[in-house]
């Protein structure tokens, strides 16, 4: 399995071409309780660091940047009876979206697993 | 630490929080916990079903003191618009320290000792950001016959829920007996201090002030009790919010009259009526004609919040308000706000939109408190 990270925190997980994007556990614990996700429309075409998606948490909105291009092919719809899902299992049951990636080669641009953990340490 | 580091202050009970794992965050100043490891949610559900104690001790506490109660009491009469004269011994009142044109300095609670010896003496606490500038204003306006103390030395503990009482009657037998905005000298689990049923929920609980040095020692006595767990300043805010109870700052401020904040209730009708206040002609106007602008509840409709900012349009798109504080209401189920909008729109039922992120949300007004209130009065 293949997965990716952002210096925002989002993941994305190479299922094939598709890529299953959330925010990390860090980035959960960071927000705090999830209160409502606004996903985009099926169909959407997004660019690599243009906004994907909102996060609405008790105390604030956050935006979610995609991690790379490509056409959004699923949305999350647990989220919208269940944000808090969001908060309990950000990488298994709280992803957000999926995406049809354009251009692999922009998975490259992003931190492995091992880079994102040293990632953590900078900022903790 | 960050503390040190960005010179924030630090409440007596600032160990405890970071030992407790609560996020820490700058507020007026001080390091204080936004939460705990239970989350912003689970805290407040917790106070509205059992008892949760709150840190307050960044707030600003300070004691008049003048000859007697008469003298006291009509050197403040001059500065909020509050019947303080008529103020019983073990009461306490709520009212603002205004300005000159009507506008809110400050939200405050103002209590008598229930102790004949303490005659001329009233105690307050001021919001935590504005205690600079409160205390300041009040040295300033009071007459040489009354003196003001800052109780820096103090420390403020709130217990809030239904179970509050029951907690804290364990420690200190009688407490049961106080009705809301009772205040009284009590011993809390061998410590003395001044106690009021009142707080900033809109549940029954209770505010505790301590020595400073004392502060640590009622924090643990109380978080040993099954029914307390800690609350952070995020659920404070929530449940504030959902309670339809003003931030300072926020939904007052210099600019808004208590009249158009709804806080006239807080005016009795010997105070309207004689004044005596600053901004009185503004105040007594807007009493008798009504104000341009009126503070009302909203819920938006669907689950996405509408925060502080957030335009407030009419059926037609035309702005007529802005939402002053606003989030997600866990007791409610759903986002909450209020705000300021133009008098005509300010009725129960009238559909509104709040503008988020660029986007008309459909709302409408309702009633405050969107959560009852609990007092035992």
């Amino acid at each position: 399995m293949s997965i990716r990270f952002t210096k925002d925190h989002e993941y994305i997980r190479l299922e094939g071409d598709t890529g299953v994007v959330g925010i990390t556990d860090y980035a959960q614990q960071q927000l705090g309780d999830v209160v409502f996700v606004e996903l985009p429309e099926i169909g959407k075409t997004v660019t690599k660091g243009a906004e994907a998606a909102v996060v609405e948490s008790v105390k604030a909105a956050s935006e979610i940047f995609a991690p790379v291009s490509g056409e959004v092919i699923a949305i999350n719809s647990d989220l919208e009876g269940s944000p808090a899902v969001v908060n309990e299992d950000p990488f298994g049951r709280g992803w957000f979206l999926k995406l049809k990636i354009e251009n692999p080669a922009e998975m490259n641009d992003l931190m492995t697993e091992d880079q994102y953990v040293e990632f953590l340490k900078t900022i903790s | 630490m960050a503390a040190n580091a960005e010179k924030l202050k630090t409440t007596p009970l600032h160990a405890r929080h970071v030992a407790a794992g609560a996020r820490m965050v700058p507020f007026a100043g001080y390091d204080m916990p936004v939460q705990y490891a239970m989350g912003i949610i689970a805290e407040h559900n917790h106070t509205r079903a059992a008892a949760g104690l709150f840190d307050v001790s960044h707030m600003g506490q300070a004691f008049l003191s003048g000859p007697d109660h008469q003298t006291t009491a009509t050197a403040l009469e001059a500065l909020v618009p509050a019947d303080v004269l008529g103020l019983e011994r073990g009461r306490q009142r709520y009212s603002q320290l205004l300005n000159e044109q009507g506008g809110i300095l400050d939200d405050l609670m103002i209590s008598r000792p229930a102790e004949t010896g303490e005659d001329g003496r009233l105690m307050l606490v001021v919001n935590a950001a504005c205690k600079e500038a409160d205390f300041h204003h009040l040295e300033i306006n009071l007459p040489d016959t009354v003196k003001i103390e800052r109780a820096d030395g103090r420390a403020l503990l709130a217990l809030q829920g239904p179970k509050a009482v029951a907690v804290l009657a364990r420690l200190s037998p009688g407490i049961a007996a106080m009705k809301f905005m009772d205040a009284r000298a009590a011993n809390v689990a061998g410590i003395d201090a001044r106690v009021s049923r009142s707080g900033y929920t809109g549940e029954d609980g209770f505010e505790i002030s301590v020595l400073a040095e004392r502060a640590v020692e009622l924090w643990d006595k109380l978080m040993a009790e099954p029914e307390v767990k800690p609350i952070g300043l995020g659920a404070r805010d929530s449940l504030r919010l959902e309670a339809g109870l003003c931030l300072y700052g926020h939904d007052i401020n210099s600019e808004t009259s208590p009249v158009e904040a709804g806080l006239a209730w807080s005016i009795p009708r010997r105070r309207r009526e004689a004044g005596g206040f600053p901004g009185e002609v503004r105040i007594r106007s807007e009493i008798d004609e009504g104000t341009l602008r009126q503070r009302v509840g909203l819920r938006p409709q669907g689950r996405v919040p509408a925060r502080e900012g957030a335009g407030i349009l009419d059926a037609a798109g035309e702005l007529v308000g802005e939402v002053t504080s606003g989030g997600f209401g866990p007791t409610v189920g759903g986002p909450v706000a209020m705000g300021y909008v133009v008098r005509d729109f300010a009725e129960v039922g009238t559909p509104l939109s709040l503008v988020v992120r660029d986007k008309p949300i459909a709302a409408e007004v309702v009633k405050l408190p969107f959560a009852p209130h609990r007092y035992k009065r």
